[in-house]
């Protein structure tokens, strides 16, 4: 059996950050294990611009991103296996691994930081009926078929649902020779960033069909084409409004979820609300010595996001294994109203030196609304947002002075307020 | 000139030609799709049954009992996954009390052992996840579980190894009567044979009718079914149906040998026998009626539906026997539920009557055993270490939801009658059965089809004809 003080799963983004922030801390002692060949996890198939405006302050794509961390983890003489896959984590942070060439291993470590990532929602997780022929791709499986591998899954395109991943396939698919017919939405709103929706459907002239969803499949052995129609306000289709659209092709873009299956190994408690562990301050979770970061903690839509989260991840394990997290009262952070979750859980005021960021989503489009931040009853911010969306995370200050002033507050809230 | 020729590799077919592989016969099968298991034996409910439900004096009741004893022998000689889990049929009305009485009284006399009823405290102490309506139940603790289309793969693999040839994407167009036997044409070839075996499931009527002037006719009746996530894998430990009553059969909520949880079928009679869609209303209505067995249903880890067809005929009982207006062709049609289960006895069956027709000598060196692929999920890390040691590529996890290394998807593509598609390596390995579906292994098992089978990867396809997943290169059509 290895011994490792650090030993970090998920070598994206999110891990090779807080590995870094660790070895920046002084923690020598560090394996990163990594199931791809490569490190940078999902960067490596984004090929597009868009990543790095606020931790580089220029624009870059994944595999760019990824390349400087990588860098970074080569400067820095961090150890890492590729093609070496996880299959269990104990929760006294016994950690079991598989490659080809050192078979199944074992490692004890000190410390462990989750940053599995997170994978795609199939069709079965809407249960939409019909077919069960080809043609049907999570937009990610696309995304690896045509930006890795050099392959087209379809020439004539619906894509369901408008997140991130969608919106940037609507656009790749379209760049490479497709006939990308529609993309469709459920909700009255976009999941994805504005600037995804502009550049992506906007430019290409790709119709974004809110309201509606796929309501059949049609094909033998290769998809033929799809029944879509509106919905109606509680998300159910109209019947009798449905609409054939002829194509090959149905993506699906319908959500992530954060890859928690070594984390519940490990009693790790989740948060119905993320799919993610509920963590401190410093991300660690109910497990003593077990941190998680990136897209495995919640779905982040931008990656310079997730290497903010992750520095803290590493620099809280590092003080984890110096000893130098106090033990203290911990208070909750709860999201109410129109803020659907907030990331962290817990704060204990005594490992706190200077500012702190509270992630968080809103449920729906607020325009014109107030974000608060309450301890107890006591409203201590209070920002207007000229517009909040459900696709964009946001984040609000929580300040040393704050908490000093609240020592004995036993509740945090976020609420989006009209005023 | 073959001696007999199988029409159809559903389970039925399976059985009956690893029973003919005992013997010293020229055995051939022709199946119209590109793999083993394709027709109904791929979706169905996949339960042992204990043998209850038939009315005593059909073949289905003569068979089902003594079949449901054959699996513990079987499933340890060709090493497929099959758990007595056991049943229970949920009465929800004192009512219906005289019915679930009938319905034991019915298993009894079809030689079922061990039944006995359950008032509600012992149900739910059995099951606690149960709906809190349940008044008794009748359990059957012979009932079983089994992977379907890995058991009719291991009878084929046995069959084939012990000497059955077989020829696939081969489509039964006509059969014509010959002098010493029939000619069985077919899109790609003519196959002469003396006796041919009708197994085509909901085609099996259109075989009958080359031949015979009693015509058969088969309705497909369709059934749909949910799957769930493992994490819900357990939320029932036994097959839970539902006391028919005059609302209807009900559906039933069971888990799998794979360890997830089933639910379904409902049944609508539909017209076209290929049809194999899952609609709204089916799948609403299981989920509606599931729900009434279970204290919640767990609709958020639904990973799946399918739809299964059954090969309903009006005499509502298997057709098992030699045609009387066509000597040497013998039917095996119209086998719906519970034919699974009864699919070795059937076997057995109609290798008797091939026996007493052409007098075989039983081979010397057949073996009965055949070794399914090593499930790395299944190992201790003992023997994983071993396997890897010996051969690496079990060292490289190809499906994370299931934990399917590359050793076992080469080892699915080169055993014999091996998977050429990504269906055909899913029903051998279960890599993309799980909770993401092939989103993450898709890519990599069409990779190693392609370049194990020496084929471009833009002619991989999910389950043969035109299902290709690659349409071409990047900018091709720019
Ligand atoms: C299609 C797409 C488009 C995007 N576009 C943008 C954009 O334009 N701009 C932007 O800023 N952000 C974008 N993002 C977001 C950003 O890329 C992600 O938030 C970020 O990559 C998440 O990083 P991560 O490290 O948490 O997860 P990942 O990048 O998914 O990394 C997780 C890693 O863990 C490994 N792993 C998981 N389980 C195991 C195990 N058991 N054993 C070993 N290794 C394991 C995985 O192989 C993977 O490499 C996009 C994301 C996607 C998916
Ligand atoms: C909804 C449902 C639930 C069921 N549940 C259970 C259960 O729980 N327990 C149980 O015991 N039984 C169950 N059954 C019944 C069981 O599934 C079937 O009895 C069994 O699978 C039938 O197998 P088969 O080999 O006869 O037919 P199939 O599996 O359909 O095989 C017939 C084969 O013939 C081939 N074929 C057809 N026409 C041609 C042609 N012209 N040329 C060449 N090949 C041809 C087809 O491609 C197919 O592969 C269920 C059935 C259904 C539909």
């Amino acid at each position: 059996m290895q011994e490792y003080d650090l030993v970090v799963i998920g070598g994206g983004p999110a891990g090779l950050a807080a590995a870094v922030a660790a070895k920046e801390q002084g923690i020598e002692n560090i394996l990163i294990l990594e199931r791809e060949a490569k490190l940078g996890g999902i960067l490596n198939q984004c090929i597009h611009n868009g990543f790095g405006l606020h931790v580089f302050k220029e624009e870059l794509t994944g595999p760019e991103y990824a390349y400087r961390f990588i860098n970074m983890i080569e400067d820095k003489f961090i150890r890492y296996k590729t093609e070496t896959m996880v299959i269990d984590l104990s929760k006294d942070k016994l950690i079991t691994a598989v490659n080809k060439t050192d078979g199944i291993f074992t490692i004890q470590a000190k410390a462990v930081i989750l940053a599995m990532g997170c994978r795609e929602r199939p069709r079965g997780a809407l249960n939409i009926p019909g077919a069960r022929c080809s043609g049907i791709f999570t937009a990610g499986t696309a995304q690896k078929f045509v930006n890795i591998e050099g392959m087209m899954p379809g020439k004539s395109i619906v894509i369901l649902g408008s997140g991130d991943i969608g919106l940037i396939m609507a656009r790749r698919m379209t760049l490479e020779g497709a006939h990308v017919k529609a993309v469709v939405e459920l909700m009255p709103y976009s999941a994805g960033l504005t600037r995804n929706i502009v550049q992506c459907l906007d430019d290409y002239d790709i119709p974004l069909k809110l309201n509606h969803t796929v309501t059949n499949i049609v094909g033998k052995d290769r998809l033929e084409g799809v029944y879509i129609a509106p919905v109606d306000e509680n998300r159910n289709p109209i019947p009798n409004e449905e609409e054939y659209i002829p194509c090959d092709t149905l993506l699906l873009s319908v959500g992530l979820l954060p890859e928690n299956e070594l984390s519940k190994k490990a009693t790790v408690k989740l948060s119905p609300l993320t799919g993610g562990a509920e963590v401190d301050e410093g991300r660690e979770t109910n497990v003593d010595g077990i941190f998680a970061c990136g897209n495995v903690l919640h779905v982040h839509d931008l990656v310079d996001h997730v290497t903010e989260e992750s520095y803290i991840a590493g620099n809280a394990a590092a003080r984890y294994l110096k000893g130098l997290q106090k033990q203290s009262k911990k208070i909750e952070v709860k999201a109410k109203d129109g803020a659907r979750y907030v990331v962290p859980k817990f704060i204990s005021p005594e490992n706190i030196e200077t500012d702190l960021e509270l992630s968080f989503r809103v449920r729906d489009i607020y325009k014109d609304h107030y974000v608060s931040v309450y301890f107890d009853e006591t409203r201590v911010a209070h920002q207007k947002k000229k517009i909040l969306t459900p696709g964009e995370m946001q984040t609000v200050k929580v300040t040393a002075e704050m908490l000093n002033a609240h020592t004995h507050c036993n509740e945090i809230s976020i609420q989006v307020e009209k005023e | 000139m073959y001696d007999v020729a199988i029409i159809g590799a559903g389970i039925t077919g399976m059985s009956i030609a690893r029973e003919l592989s005992k013997y010293d016969l020229k055995v051939c099968v022709l199946e119209k799709e590109v793999d083993i298991a394709m027709g109904t034996t791929k979706a169905n409910s996949a339960i042992v049954h204990a043998g209850f439900d038939a009315k005593p004096g059909t073949l289905k009741a003569k068979l089902n009992a003594k079949a449901n004893s054959m699996f513990d022998q079987l499933s340890k000689d060709l090493d497929f996954h099959f758990r007595r889990n056991g049943s229970l049929v949920l009465c929800f009305d004192e009512k219906d009390m005289d019915h679930l009485r009938d319905l034991m009284e019915q298993g009894i006399q079809n030689g079922v052992p061990d039944l006995v009823i359950l008032d509600k405290a012992a149900v739910l102490a059995m099951e606690p996840n149960l709906s809190e309506d349940v008044v008794a139940a009748l359990y059957a603790p012979t009932g079983g579980i089994v992977c379907p289309y890995e058991m009719a793969i291991g009878m084929a693999e046995n069959a084939y190894e012990n000497g059955v040839e077989f020829f696939f994407e081969n489509t039964v167009l006509d059969i014509q009567k010959l002098n010493n036997g029939y000619a069985l044409i077919t899109d790609k070839n003519t196959f002469k044979s003396k006796l041919v075996v009708n197994a085509a499931g909901v085609y099996s009527d259109k075989m009958n009718n080359f031949v015979s002037s009693s015509k058969l006719s088969i309705i497909p009746r369709r059934g749909e079914y949910c799957v769930f996530d493992k994490e819900v894998g357990s939320y029932v430990d036994k097959t839970i149906f539902q006391l028919p009553t005059k609302l209807g059969k009900g559906v039933l909520v069971t888990p799998t040998v794979d360890g997830n949880l089933l639910i379904g079928p409902n049944a609508v009679d539909i017209d076209d026998k290929d049809d194999l869609t899952t609609t709204r209303i089916g799948l609403d209505e299981i989920l509606r009626k599931a729900s009434l067995s279970i204290k919640k249903m767990p609709s958020h880890a639904i990973i799946a539906s399918f739809t299964g067809l059954r090969a309903r005929t009006e005499a509502d009982d298997f057709i098992i026997g030699e045609v009387p207006d066509a000597k040497g062709f013998i039917n095996a049609a119209g086998i719906e539920s519970p034919g699974l289960t009864c699919a070795p006895f059937i076997g057995a069956m109609v290798k008797e009557f091939i026996v007493e027709m052409l007098h075989p000598l039983e081979k010397s060196n057949f073996n009965p055993l055949r070794k399914g692929i090593h499930h790395f999920l299944e190992m201790t890390n003992e023997e994983r270490k071993a396997l890897i040691k010996q051969d690496p590529a079990y060292g490289k996890i190809v499906c994370r939801c299931e934990t399917v290394s590359e050793g076992e998807i080469l080892s699915a593509i080169h055993r014999p009658l091996g998977a050429t598609t990504l269906d055909g390596i899913k029903r051998r390995t279960r890599a993309g059965s799980g909770r993401c579906q092939a989103g993450f292994c898709m890519t990599r098992v069409l990779d190693i089809l392609s370049r194990e089978l020496e084929i471009k990867r833009t002619e991989v396809t999910k389950f043969g004809g035109e299902s290709k997943l690659l349409v071409g290169k990047n900018k091709q059509d720019v």
